[in-house]
């Protein structure tokens, strides 16, 4: 009864908020009700039994991919008055794509039955004793593994692209190498001079930088000119 | 007695008894540790810390709350004010729930299930919105930019985070809490797992927006970043949620990589004392870490921040986990998965 009585709040709640997602005038409480959506969606599989389908969608959508969304949709400027504008320009031919679609939808579901034998005929049959995280485990990485390891692939393709296409480095950023710098002693840096008192260290021919750091390789010429490099570097 | 708590009532009675039974003793811990930090910082720093309210200051926790209390809580005109005033709340909540998993001692959790590493892990990235929301719907620069800050932050290190989790699972062979705890039997993880231990408490500092790494929140740059608009009682929602969380990976360190409630080597005279006394000791042990490196580590700079989760712990977390699962492969000492 109590089961019963959770999945009607949770879906309940999760139709609201669903509806909201698509109604609400912010984005940002878009994107929040998007948010309570994906948490009833993971209290629904916990119902179910499926504990970590629940979990995972908790971490990977609520965790990771909404806080992206929530990011983006913050930054944007979004005029309203010309999103107004556009949705009363594109209403009939929404209104139509979304009639016919909902009326595809009822005359698909309308006729759908579960096949009597389907539960014997399942791809995957889940074995007795096993609990589900493991069941995952043992279809996910053992009998699908070349699928699984694909698919991975195939994102680690799309990172890459996007990363290509987003990179642009035109060689002017400035790194810190931390290595050089912790390599980086006193003896590297620091020279010891008696000056004359009055005189200036100039008179005896140091000029600043007092010695060249290290530079890589192909810079490595740079350091024999001091009075060149009067100007300080990028220390 | 026995067969009311069978009943739906009294199973609701019994859980609620159990939350209190946590909560009190937890929410103590907060208002302590404040205390405490103030007193380790002090004493580092070659000063007295709070020692006026009550015998050696003790009393301290009771007097800020109070005034805490009394304050006038103030929301700005710009703000969103039911965002403004939810954030503080989910903040200090998600810190709450997470603890509903937590085994104190072989069995005692309010919930021991099956998935508890996992669950423990999705509270934990929750505890973003606290802040990214309070940072949008306060309508203020600073806010927003602490927000901005904390996402990019929190984001990064629960990748590696959850790579040195996984590491510690495949070891273990389940998911459940009490099931790690009881695997360390023999070794803690600490030992084996060694320099995972050490990035996993990093993380952990990263996490809970911790010195070194409190960047959301510079006071020299962005004022207090993410809560400077909130007063009052709201603010202290964000104070408590933010010690409470400091407990909360404290006690996952202490699970994952520190044998929970086990005495060590469960040799004789230390397995006398009963073990919520050990997970508590030890959760007071990583916490003295978390204040002794807030007073020893200067800011670290954003980049370098970002270079530190991204290049080094990312490529040597999964590195290492490859490594163990390697040896755990070779070595034919995976645990029997049941």
């Amino acid at each position: 009864m109590i089961a019963a009585l959770a999945f009607y709040v949770f879906a309940a709640i999760l139709l609201v908020s669903a509806g909201m997602v698509v109604s609400a005038r912010n984005p940002v409480h878009s994107v929040l009700f998007l948010i309570l959506a994906f948490f009833n969606a993971a209290a629904l599989f916990l119902l179910a039994g499926a504990e970590f389908l629940a979990m995972i969608l908790v971490i990977v959508y609520v965790g990771a991919v909404a806080v992206l969304f929530l990011f983006v949709v913050m930054m944007l400027d979004i005029n309203f008055a010309q999103l107004r504008e556009g949705f009363q320009r594109y209403l009939p031919v929404g209104a139509t794509i979304g009639v016919v679609l909902l009326a595809e939808l009822v005359v698909v579901l309308g006729g759908w039955r579960f096949a009597p034998e389907a539960t014997s005929l399942r791809f995957a049959p889940t074995q007795a004793g096993l609990h589900n995280t493991a069941q995952l485990g043992r279809l996910i990485y053992t009998d699908y593994i070349l699928l699984f390891q694909a698919s991975g692939l195939i994102l680690l393709v799309a990172m890459i692209g996007a990363i290509v296409l987003t990179l642009r480095d035109k060689g002017a950023s400035r790194r810190q190498s931390i290595a050089r710098q912790v390599a980086r002693g006193p003896a590297d840096t620091l020279v010891m001079v008696d000056v004359r008192s009055g005189a200036g260290v100039g008179e005896i021919g140091i000029l600043r930088p007092l010695v060249d750091e290290p530079e890589p390789a192909g810079d490595a010429h740079a350091g024999h000119d001091h009075a060149g490099h009067g100007h300080g570097g990028h220390h | 007695m026995h067969a009311f708590l069978q009943t739906p009532l009294g199973v609701v009675i019994l859980t609620l008894a159990e939350a209190l039974a946590l909560l009190v003793p937890l929410l103590m811990g907060v208002a302590y540790l404040t205390y405490a930090e103030r007193k380790v910082l002090a004493a580092i720093q070659m000063r007295r810390g709070p020692n006026v309210v009550g015998p050696f200051g003790l009393f301290q926790p009771f007097a800020d709350a109070i005034k805490m209390v009394m304050k006038e809580t103030i929301i700005p005109t710009g703000a969103n004010r039911l965002l403004f005033l939810m954030a503080p709340m989910l903040t200090f909540a998600l810190a709450m729930i997470a603890w509903a998993v937590i085994p104190v001692n072989d069995g005692w959790a309010i919930a021991n299930i099956n998935v508890g590493v996992l669950y423990l892990f999705a509270i934990s990235s929750l505890g973003v919105y606290g802040v990214i929301i309070a940072g949008w719907a306060s309508n203020s620069k600073y806010a927003f930019l602490g927000a901005l800050r904390s996402a990019a932050q929190m984001v990064s290190y629960e990748v590696s985070m959850g790579f040195i989790m996984v590491t510690v699972l495949i070891c273990v062979g389940s998911l459940n809490l009490n099931d790690i705890v009881m695997a360390q039997r023999t070794v803690w993880f600490c030992v084996p797992l060694f320099p995972m231990f050490i990035m996993f408490f990093i993380s952990t500092l990263a996490e809970t927006n911790r010195s070194p790494f409190d960047l959301p929140e510079g006071e020299s740059e962005i004022v207090a970043g993410f809560f400077v608009e909130y007063s009052a009682m709201s603010f202290a929602l964000f104070f408590l949620g933010e010690y409470a969380n400091m407990i909360l990976m404290s006690a996952m360190t202490t699970i994952l990589f520190l044998g929970g409630w086990l005495a060590p080597f469960g040799l004789e005279p230390f397995t006398w004392i009963p073990g919520p006394i050990w997970f508590i000791a030890k959760v007071m042990v990583v916490l003295f870490g978390f204040l002794w490196v807030r007073a020893t580590f200067p800011r670290y700079r954003y980049d370098q921040l970002m270079r530190l989760g991204w290049k080094v712990f990312l490529p040597l977390s999964l590195g290492y986990l490859v490594l163990v699962a390697g040896v755990l492969l070779v070595m034919g000492w995976l645990p029997h998965v049941a």
